[in-house]
């Protein structure tokens, strides 16, 4: 071989390695989830599939509900009072296996010497994180359905859950081009490596701005001005999602129309419903125990670590493969309560009856 | 007779290096003494220069090479001007438009999308000069202007998508960002957006005249080829003297599908096909979100989107209870 062909054999080498070191070799499994033709389809790399580790069996065996009650057993109990001391007992050493360090176990958030002090912060998130629970397990039943959550859903044995964020570290002076990416246009893995903006959280799972962005009318209207940027921030959120969930778009839209939802899986409705419960977790839960964290505890901008799908989902569609835990705690689901309502806004009254049924329009009247 | 079954070209000419026609009075010199290079004898012509640049030419060179400065620069500055990373997240680096807030303003701060209204300039004002480059070298050269014209229909749809749409919506936040991956994700969350591109007619006539396009050089370059043994290759005399190449290759295409172009027309179709292709492309974008806002329901409208069974899902926001 000439020395030019060695060069362009090389360099042919090197350019096919490089183009193919995106792809993920090997068999991927397929699975029609919609009407043929329309690319409704799960595509799977068995390869890359998120791994599910052992989910820790309960403490011991779940006692019953009879008994002196914790508020009679103890002090300072403001959640779980009604509960029997002896489940509480149950739950508190579920938690010691779920949450606490091993090293500092329950002294992680009690002091040894008088249990019932709230002087360990910890011991006052842990409470706010009882009520969270037991909001997500009843109010949110529309999204946790009767698989509901425990603390381990999340924590898996850490005292932080992996998976949170943070408002995301903005720029020294938002004036200058210098170190400034307009927060977006990095290899992000919140969305999915897309040059995306990559902090959707703020906006949509700590705040409420309108994820819908594409229009309910054919026609323009004043009432629907969305600029391409904030679709790229709706497009941000939804690879989020699907990376948090291991999953295509397809999993809950119709490519025909993202929009429409009669095309689409029913997967769309119980995402709905779980943005909501996360912006609850975030703005009723998490948020209002600023004050409580310490430093280290805090993002950047000095706000606390928050939830997204991938703090629970961790990869999969349904987070510790659809296993209910809740069924050896039953004191985390916690009286009921009524289910939250769908929310509206402006999108809920743009809607015309034409997106609920498009077919309906190709019908020859 | 030539080789012609090969990958690469097999005759290259040798002799006094051909100057071209005098030039006119207002013209500048051609610069350079001419040579050959038997590896660019592969893919075209061996002879390299003389070069014409002309004012035209330099003025555009300074305005692209100023776009380039500008937006590799942009790039540069978003890692801190570390030489590594610029390599390694090139394909993430951006120079983004102005934001919604400053809608169709003039002059936006650098800092906050001033740096692309400058690059986007100069970007245009390289390409519409090399356009007037090309259109004045065809006059020089007493040829038809058919090649600048078909610049112009891919100039159009950059103008369209950088400057005429921005302009009608009002805000250059609608403008398409510089940048490798950023660029492909504005255009999914274009589709996204505007309700599924897909459904936009002219979009679907853009990719027609675009596969089209490429179907017919394929055809062309391919029969040509396989008639050079013929003479083949002298289309132009083919076209009102028919000899033996041209016979058969007409007659192959009759014969595989029925019906064959003539050697004039082949070129025609291939230039329609080509200008169709970013005129079709620019009236699409045009009319999208100054005409028709969700593409989707505008196909369902008039009946052409298909309609599948769905699995009937209702929209959370539309139920009772949710706040109107």
């Amino acid at each position: 071989m000439s020395g030019l062909g060695r060069i362009v054999a090389a360099t042919g080498l090197v350019t096919v390695t490089i183009a193919l070191g995106g792809c993920e070799l090997g068999p991927k499994q397929s699975q029609q989830t919609g009407f043929r033709g329309t690319g409704m389809a799960q595509i799977v790399d068995p390869d890359h599939v998120a791994k599910l580790g052992a989910i820790p069996p309960p403490p011991y065996a779940l006692p019953d509900d009879s008994g002196p009650r914790a508020r009679e057993a103890y002090q300072n109990v403001q959640v779980l009072g009604d509960v029997s001391a002896e489940r509480f007992n149950h739950l508190m050493a579920a938690i010691n296996q779920w949450v606490a360090p091993p090293e500092q176990g329950c002294n992680y958030c009690h002091n040894p010497n008088n249990m019932a002090s709230d002087e360990k912060y910890t011991k006052v998130v842990a409470r706010r994180m009882l009520q969270m629970t037991r909001t997500i397990n009843g109010k949110w039943s529309s999204h946790v359905k009767g698989t509901g959550v425990t603390c381990y859903t999340c924590h898996r044995g850490n005292a932080v859950p992996t998976y949170k964020w943070a408002i995301a570290e903005g720029v020294a002076d938002p004036d200058t081009i210098v170190r400034n990416k307009h927060g977006q246009n990095s290899p992000n893995v919140s969305v999915g490596y897309a040059s995306l903006p990559y902090d959707p959280f703020q906006t949509y799972l700590a705040g409420k701005a309108q994820i819908r962005v594409a229009a309910s009318s054919q026609y323009p209207s004043p009432n629907h001005v969305v600029s391409i940027k904030e679709a790229e921030k709706s497009y941000g959120l939804m690879m989020h999602m699907s990376t948090a969930l291991g999953v295509n778009c397809t999993y809950c839209h119709n490519s025909q129309s993202f929009r429409s939802w009669s095309l689409s899986r029913p997967q769309r409705a119980t995402a709905y419903y779980g943005i909501r419960m996360v912006r609850d977790a975030n703005e009723g839960y998490i948020s209002p125990l600023a004050a409580v964290f310490p430093a280290y505890r805090k993002g950047p901008h000095g706000d606390p670590y928050k939830v997204n799908c991938q703090t629970c989902h961790q990869g999969q569609s349904k987070p510790l493969g659809g296993y209910s835990m809740l069924k050896d705690n039953p004191t985390l689901k916690g009286p009921p309560v009524p289910t939250a309502a769908p929310e509206g806004g402006a999108a809920g009254a743009a809607v015309p009856a034409v997106l609920a049924n498009p077919q309906a329009m190709t019908r020859r009247q | 007779m030539a080789r012609y079954q090969n990958i690469f070209t097999q005759v290259q000419l040798r002799g006094a290096p051909e100057m071209g026609p005098l030039l006119g009075p207002y013209d500048f010199p051609r610069l350079g003494k001419p040579g050959f290079s038997y590896w660019i004898g592969k893919i075209g012509n061996a002879q390299i220069g003389p070069i014409y640049l002309g004012g035209l030419g330099i003025l555009s060179l300074f305005f692209g090479f100023l776009a380039f400065e500008v937006v590799g620069l942009n790039m540069w500055a978003s890692v801190g001007w570390d030489p590594v990373q610029f390599a390694r997240q090139l394909p993430w680096l951006a120079l983004e438009p102005p934001g919604p807030e400053y809608g169709f303003q003039l002059f936006v701060p650098l800092a906050k999308g001033g740096w692309w209204q400058i690059a986007g300039f100069s970007m245009s004002a390289s390409v519409l000069l090399w356009w007037l480059r090309t259109f004045r070298r065809a006059k020089a050269l007493g040829m038809g202007t058919h090649v600048p014209w078909a610049f112009a229909s891919a100039i159009w749809l950059m103008l369209v998508l950088g400057f005429i749409r921005p302009m009608l919506m009002g805000s250059w936040a609608e403008a398409v960002p510089f940048g490798i991956f950023p660029h492909l994700d504005w255009t999914a969350a274009f589709s996204i957006r505007y309700g599924n591109l897909f459904y936009n007619p002219f979009h679907c006539l853009s990719i027609v005249f675009l596969y089209g396009s490429t179907l017919l050089f394929a055809m062309h370059g391919a029969t040509i080829l396989a008639v050079g043994r013929y003479g083949g290759e002298r289309e132009i005399e083919h076209i009102t003297d028919r000899g033996t190449a041209a016979e058969r290759a007409a007659l192959f295409w009759r014969w595989t599908m029925g019906f064959n172009a003539t050697y004039e027309s082949i070129h025609r179709w291939a230039w329609w096909f080509a200008v169709l292709t970013t005129l079709t492309g620019g009236i699409g974008i045009l009319l999208t979100g100054t005409v028709v806002d969700n593409w989707y329901l505008w196909a369902i409208q008039h009946g052409y989107a298909p309609a599948y069974p769905g699995p009937g899902v209702i929209d959370p926001a539309t139920l009772p209870g949710a706040s109107q």
